[in-house]
């Protein structure tokens, strides 16, 4: 009899099967990721976890029969006889399983890390307009010490290191100092006969061992050693507008908010650090924290120019654009004055259009409104305008919650070079 | 007081000790008063993350790679977690030595269980039953595996993974037609397939197959040349192993799909014996535990609350739901195997004058093992319960049989029950169940048409009514048209020959270029 402790043994052979088989769901997975994190808060959403996969299309056929006259023989007669006649059980809904057979599995529930999840949930995602790309993906690298080494190049050798490792083997092997030598040379100048043959035994053997005991060894040498380390020059900051006017509503807000979610978790992807501006406006504008942002009270009338001031300044002073990869997204329910339109264009098209890398606006509807049933806003309008005239602007409107990943996706998708501008 | 009196443990903690302990303890009573002959035994004590590893591969040690396992592994470790699904206590592989695996979050009882269960219960009758013996290599299986797994990752590499896995795909389709049912064959030696499969290789790359040299000159010419009745010789026609045929007869199949598909049809073949004594095997092992623990437990080697713990796991194991029970699913092979072979030892020992009618052979002669030893060596699913299940025990399962037929209106006829009228209709009933003549669909391939677009033709033979369903058998027809590569069709008909269905599938470019 021979017993085995297994438990330790390393690797789980599901893992990569399991990569497999996810390679291969990819498709199924991804839908179901998109259909889960429609319904979820965009919070769990990025929490991975379980989602559903149809087992449809992943199923392995085989050959199987079904139909036909059917003989079975089951335990746990009660009453029947010899005879019997027994009604079919679930007679509209066609045949009823029978025992034993028909292993069903619709769907499963399959558990994705944090980072499966994520990644498929951005997989088919890009960044539009892609000027400064280059500058993302490029990192330059740092160096810096990392201790020393056994190996390396002569011009990297560390004196004080390798000598003080010398010293210490010297030391430790007995190796003999040289004033003891010099000490016996120099009694061996005057001394008698006898004592001299002992002293240049002596000195012989103290010499073998300085030979052989070496002042500087191979084995001392240290070498400095240095390693690589990426600098982040990719950075991003994204500015979040949001209009805060008495007309826009919770529901509104949390539309906003959801897409401002999104867009910062996929900047995250890209970029090593992202900064994000949140800037509130009523008919001024005024830099807050994430909190004010979404729940503070404000009220007042509409300008919204003021909050493109806000985000001008804000960029001169804090993010040169040649550093910084700029975003912004701007949600609104489109009210504007009228008289503020011309101020806002010049802003756009002069100061701040050049410098983003992508102007999102997300106009916001009432609960259950249809997005194309909206009348053009004033902000709508004029944004239209602009686009006409070649400004990179991507606009879209929303009213439900379901609506903003895939507006966002439709934003973000990836899109031929000829298309870039164009949305 | 001998040693024998000591307890094996105390409590639920166990150590390797007290494993060495407890298979000892185990040994000697199934040798000695069981007359059990195993193969050397190797205990394996493994994780639950592991026992789900080894479900997904077919409760394999070793594997090759393939999606679908991951799939099995998410599917199974999702209905773990959510507690829908126990482990099974143990994984237990026909192999000389023969491989428990035990979980280590079972108790010192639990593993004493499961001891007794596989490495005394399943390794006997893997070593004994005729089918284990006429089918599968237990010295070679460990080793076959090891080669198909590296095989498979050298296919990879040299192919790509996309074309290993369509022609993986494709044969695990046909897994099920890719078994010889019938004994004539010298049974596997698995290690000198792996031997021979690297001299075959070598000689196939250099092989012209000379049957794809009879490339038509003109319809009329080449059907004189080779008669339909030569050529279905030639061929072996009919061939109800698929894979079998594919791999000696597909014309553009490159030589390490002929090997994967070889591969996939020795393992398919490895496992058909469990298939057809699931029953029997359960029963057995079943009952060898019960009787091993029950001794211990007599020999003041278990404390009452052990053995009472383990009565409550063996109740559970053996608990058979009635057919309107929400649990029910089928026949469990544990309950039905364990209550015959209990039931045999009470004929043996104890007839009643009804068991000395239906067996007069074996009825008050007195010596269970002996004859439960030769039931075990002889017999699978089918011929057991045709000839072993009592009236009695159809009595104490209150059987009865139904009989459904989609043409009569009224509903399902009860067709017989536990009475003088019904046993032995019941009785053939129940072993028709576990015919593997009728479980899986009688396909075979019929005919080649060389002279033309050498379309493969296929025939399902239906039986009672009973067709293919649709949607699979297009999408299973579709891989053995990849691995084909020409068209095949498949006929439905029944015995009297009319055809109800029939199917055509295209190969896709896909597969000829894989």
């Amino acid at each position: 009899m021979h017993i085995v402790d297994r438990r330790l043994n390393p690797g789980s052979k599901s893992l990569e099967n399991r990569q497999r088989f996810l390679r291969r769901a990819k498709a199924l997975v991804q839908g179901a990721v998109k259909k889960s994190s429609q319904s979820r808060d965009i919070k769990d959403v990025l929490e991975g976890g379980e989602v559903s996969v149809p087992i449809d299309g992943m199923d392995e056929p085989r050959f199987r029969r079904e139909g036909g006259t059917r003989d079975m023989v089951l335990p746990g007669n009660k009453k029947f006889v010899e005879g019997d006649i027994l009604p079919r059980p679930n007679q509209s809904g066609g045949r009823g399983r029978g025992a034993g057979e028909g292993d069903s599995e619709d769907t499963f529930r399959f558990v994705l890390s944090r980072d499966e999840f994520v990644d498929l949930f951005l997989d088919d995602l890009e960044l539009p307009d892609l000027a400064k790309r280059k500058l993302a993906e490029v990192e330059s690298e740092g160096i810096r010490r990392a201790g020393y080494t056994t190996s390396g190049s002569p011009a990297n050798i560390s004196v004080s290191r390798t000598v003080s490792r010398a010293l210490a083997r010297r030391v430790a092997l007995r190796r003999p100092r040289r004033e003891v030598l010099e000490a016996l040379e120099a009694e061996l100048l005057d001394c008698s006969e006898e004592r001299r043959a002992e002293l240049m035994a002596e000195i012989e053997a103290l010499k073998t061992k300085m030979r052989r005991i070496p002042f500087i060894d191979p084995i001392d040498i240290r070498y400095r050693r240095f390693e690589t380390v990426p600098k982040p020059v990719a950075q991003a900051v994204m500015f979040c507008l949001m209009d805060v006017s008495g007309s826009m509503t919770e529901h509104m807000k949390d539309l906003a908010k959801r897409f401002y979610m999104l867009l910062y978790v996929f900047l995250k992807r890209r970029y090593r650090h992202v900064e994000i501006v949140f800037i509130r406006h009523t008919d001024r504008a005024e830099e807050v924290d994430e909190q004010t942002f979404f729940y503070g009270p404000a009220s007042g009338g509409t300008l919204v120019s003021s909050a493109l001031q806000a985000m001008h300044d804000i960029v001169r002073s804090r993010f040169r654009p040649a550093d910084w990869n700029i975003y912004a997204a701007q949600a609104s329910d489109g009210d504007n004055s009228y008289a503020d339109g011309e101020v806002a264009s010049r802003l756009l098209t002069d100061n701040i259009l050049p410098v983003t890398q992508f102007f999102a606006y997300l106009e916001v509807g009432q609960e259950n409104g249809l997005s194309y049933e909206m009348p053009n806003s004033a902000l709508w309008t004029l944004y239209e305008g602009l686009r006409a005239n070649g400004a990179p602007l991507s606009m879209r409107k929303v009213n439900e919650r379901s609506e903003i990943f895939p507006v966002f996706h439709d934003l973000f998708q990836r899109r031929g070079p000829q298309e870039r501008t164009a949305s | 007081m001998t040693a024998t009196d000591q307890l094996l443990f105390e409590g639920a903690d166990w150590d390797f000790r007290t494993l060495q302990r407890i298979c000892d303890a185990c040994e000697q009573i199934a040798r000695d008063e069981l007359g059990l002959d195993v193969y050397p035994n190797q205990i394996e004590v493994i994780t639950a993350e592991q026992m789900l590893d080894a479900y997904s591969s077919v409760g394999m040690p070793l594997f090759y790679k393939h999606w679908s396992f991951g799939k099995h592994f998410a599917f199974q470790e999702a209905s773990y977690r959510k507690g829908l699904m126990g482990l099974a206590y143990e994984i237990v592989i026909n192999s000389s030595p023969c491989i428990s695996y035990l979980m280590e979050e079972n108790t010192a009882t639990m593993q004493t269980l499961v001891i007794a269960h596989a490495a005394f219960g399943h390794n006997h009758f893997f070593k004994n039953n005729y089918l284990f013996k006429q089918w599968t290599d237990a010295d070679g299986i460990l080793d076959y595996l090891e080669f198909a797994k590296r095989y498979v990752a050298h296919c990879e590499e040299r192919h790509g993974r996309l074309a290993v896995e369509h022609t993986l795909d494709a044969a695990h389709a046909l897994m099920s037609h890719g078994i010889d049912r019938y004994p004539g064959k010298k049974s596997l030696d698995l290690r000198a397939e792996e031997k021979r499969a690297g001299r075959r290789r070598a000689h196939e790359e250099r092989e012209f197959n000379d049957l794809w040299r009879t490339v038509p000159t003109g319809p009329a010419k080449s059907g004189a040349v080779l008669d339909v009745e030569r050529r279905r010789a030639m061929l072996g026609l009919p061939q109800e192993n698929l894979l079998y045929f594919l791999e000696k007869t597909a014309p553009r199949l490159k030589p390490w799909q002929r090997e994967i598909l070889r591969i996939v049809r020795h393992i398919a073949q490895y496992f058909y014996p469990q298939s057809q004594t699931k029953v029997m095997n359960e029963g057995t092992a079943t009952y060898v535990h019960y009787r091993i623990i029950s001794r211990l437990h007599e020999q003041g080697r278990l404390t009452d609350g052990n053995f009472l713990e383990f009565l409550q796991s063996h109740t559970n194991v053996v608990f058979q739901p009635e057919f309107d029970d929400p649990r029910y699913s089928g026949f469990n092979p544990y309950a039905l195997g364990f209550a015959m072979m209990q039931d045999i030892e009470r004929i043996v020992t104890n007839p009643e004058a009804e068991d000395r009618d239906w067996f007069p052979d074996i009825a008050g002669t007195g010596d269970t093992m002996g004859v439960l030893r030769d039931i075990w060596a002889n017999y699978r699913d089918e011929s057991f319960i045709s000839q072993f299940l009592s009236p009695r025990l159809m009595r104490h399962f209150r059987m009865f049989h139904l009989h459904d037929d989609p043409e009569e209106r009224a509903g399902i006829l009860v067709d017989a029950i536990h009475d003088e009228r019904g046993y032995r209709r019941l009785r053939r009933e129940l072993a028709r169940q576990y015919d593997v003549g009728f479980i899986d669909a009688n396909i075979e391939v019929v005919d080649v048409d060389l002279a033309g677009d050498r379309r493969l033709m296929l025939r399902h033979t239906v039986v009672k009514g009973a067709q293919l369903s649709e949607a699979d058998t297009k999408r299973v027809l579709q891989h053995l048209a990849d691995l084909w590569t020409y068209d095949v069709s498949l006929v439905e008909a029944d015995a009297s020959g009319t055809v109800l269905k029939e199917y055509v599938a295209n190969p896709r470019k896909i597969a000829a270029v894989a």
